[in-house]
């Protein structure tokens, strides 16, 4: 089995010790709740997408373990500044990541994820922020559910 | 020469060798992550001794046909395990005849069933059933759905901080709008011991039948449903050491003989024409189609064995490791136990300091340690208690005190990760 420091990485005890961009966005012109119904955790993201597509802002808040405050946490600094179409193709590739296909390099802090794959009772809770995030691209006001 | 014996620390008040318990669950051999297996989740769902494992082999090898079918002997050896399982778990439940005894898929199956066919046709608008704030979803959402199809409303009688029922909201909460009242005999989430009997008594003087979500209780205390009076109770045999897919409704004869059946099929009719059909007598109304004849064989062999261990040793035994795991717990800093009701049974909910409970799960899997760590399917009992989630430890007749004392070593592991 990998071991609790290939999951629990410096970055993500870090991240969630003190998320970043973690506060409500009111001037948010898109936004979405994720849910995991197994285990109740939740998150909400919000967007500021502007009128050509970039990513402006995007800040999160919610209840959740380490993994999901960390990845939600880096996923708003790894889209932050992004075209929408960049941004899902960031998701494709974090899911790609957390489910051990790509090492996910070049993505910013995206890589330390990677031993979540080790663990799939806690993909979910990794990729939660990012359905959240990828919902909020779809439709500016969604709930999402991870199941 | 005479070796002197050396000075053994005092052994627990209980009748239960534990050493032979566990000797009888092959899982228990097995490793996890290289480590002896601590398994801690048996309210999720208990292990499977060689007895039961056994019993469902040999019924398959050597007994297996459908049952009330053929006029061969085989379905007559099928038949007859059949119906001996639902009288050895009569026996168990405390059932006044075996035909009160309804094989079900398990509580959820049970509880729905006494939603749609008991509850249900007696619901006008503004009608009332009661239950209380600290139910698993299978006991509130059936009855939402039964509330939702006739307009009437479910009242839900408040738990105090410590967990426990508030008796008297609960009893002021019954009146002449009440149809039905449904409650935890256990709690999955918190191990609280509702006062059944007492409530039971408060119900039926405002005329109200009574279930019992028996999930946790039927494997964990002695039950005795005709003495409780209880109406209706429902339990699951994967959580009493037997197979999953298969439970029990227990429902009292003059109810049952008055409802009507669910579903309709194979084994519930006595008479079919094309204009109408009669029901077949109990048991066999509510058990349409082809049941889980092996599954009741091996529930069969799960209440032996539960019988041969001793049901007043079994309590005892997860007792002392309750109070020996809260206390272990105790000791933890950052660990706070959730759930203080003065009446508990084999359940252990806690928190840490700044750790999600899902982080400890893991940490804790890491070092062979199973506990469940969620919400544990009760919702709105976690947000009464300002919670999202818990860890949850529990207690079956398998469980030492060298895995409590895992347990808390692996609760060091886990702040030494997140320090
Ligand atoms: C108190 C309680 N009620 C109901 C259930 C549902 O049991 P099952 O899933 O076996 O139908 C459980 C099991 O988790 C339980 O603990």
């Amino acid at each position: 089995m990998a071991t609790m420091s290939e999951l629990y990485q410096t970055v993500i005890l870090d991240h969630n010790r003190t998320p970043r961009n973690y506060r409500a966005m009111p001037e948010a012109t898109r936004q979405a709740e994720g849910f995991n119904p197994l285990c109740g955790d939740k998150v909400h993201v919000w967007l500021k997408v502007s009128g050509d597509g970039r990513i402006e802002d995007v800040s999160f808040q919610g209840e959740g373990c380490a993994i999901s405050k960390a990845s939600s946490s880096i996923m708003t600094q790894t889209v932050k500044g992004k075209s929408v179409e960049e941004a899902r193709a960031l998701f494709e590739e974090f899911h790609e990541v957390v489910t051990g296909k790509s090492p996910g390099e070049g993505h910013g802090k995206m890589a330390v994820f990677a031993g979540v794959s080790a663990f799939p009772m806690r993909v979910k809770c990794a990729i939660l922020g990012w359905h959240a995030l990828r919902a909020a691209l779809e439709r500016p006001d969604a709930v999402v559910s991870t199941e | 020469m005479a070796i002197a014996a050396p000075a053994r620390p005092a052994v627990p008040p209980t009748a239960l060798d534990v050493e032979a318990v566990r000797a009888d669950f092959p899982i228990l051999g097995t490793p996890v992550h290289g480590r002896r297996l601590v398994y801690l989740d048996s309210a999720a769902s208990s292990q499977k001794p060689r007895q039961v494992i056994d019993a469902e082999r040999t019924f398959y090898e050597t007994s297996y046909a459908n049952i009330h079918r053929g006029v061969y002997e085989l379905s007559a050896r099928a038949t007859e395990a059949y119906d001996e399982s639902r009288v050895r778990v009569g026996r168990y439940l405390g059932a006044r005849h075996p035909h009160e005894i309804i094989f079900t898929r398990g509580t959820t199956d049970g509880i729905n069933l006494v939603a749609q066919s008991f509850v249900r046709p007696r619901l006008r608008p503004g009608d009332e059933i009661l239950i209380t704030a600290l139910e698993h979803h299978s006991n509130i959402v059936p009855w939402q759905l039964a509330a939702a199809a006739t307009g009437a409303v479910l009242r839900v009688a408040p738990v105090s901080e410590r967990g426990e029922l508030e008796l008297d909201a609960f009893e002021a909460l019954i009146g002449p709008k009440t149809r039905f009242v449904a409650v935890a005999h256990v709690s999955n989430a918190l191990g609280t011991v509702n006062p059944v009997a007492a409530m039971i008594e408060m119900a039926h003087a405002g005329g109200v039948p009574v279930l019992l979500d028996g999930a946790q209780a039927a494997p964990h205390l002695p039950v005795d449903l005709a003495g409780l009076g209880a109406d209706f109770f429902a339990c699951s045999a994967h959580k009493m050491y037997g197979p999953t897919g298969i439970g029990v409704l227990y429902g009292r004869e003059e109810l049952l003989d008055a409802m009507p059946p669910v579903q309709g099929g194979g084994d519930m009719i006595a008479t079919v024409t094309f204009e109408k059909s009669t029901w077949a007598p109990l048991p066999a109304k509510f058990e349409a189609g082809t049941p889980h004849i092996a599954g009741a064989v091996g529930l069969g062999a799960a209440v032996d064995y539960i019988e041969g261990l001793g049901r007043d040793a079994v309590a005892a035994h997860e007792h002392e490791l309750l109070t020996y795991a809260t206390a272990r717990l105790a000791d933890l800093p950052g660990v706070t136990v959730v759930g203080q009701a003065s009446e508990k049974a084999s359940v252990l909910s806690f928190t840490m300091s700044g750790i999600h409970p899902h982080d400890i799960g893991t940490v804790l899997d890491s070092v062979g340690v199973c506990v469940r760590a969620g919400h544990h399917c009760a919702q709105p009992l976690m947000q009464r208690l300002g919670l999202v989630a818990t860890a949850r430890a529990s207690f079956a007749a398998y469980n030492t005190r060298s895995d409590v004392d895992a347990l808390a070593d692996g609760l060091e592991r886990v702040r030494a990760v997140f320090a």
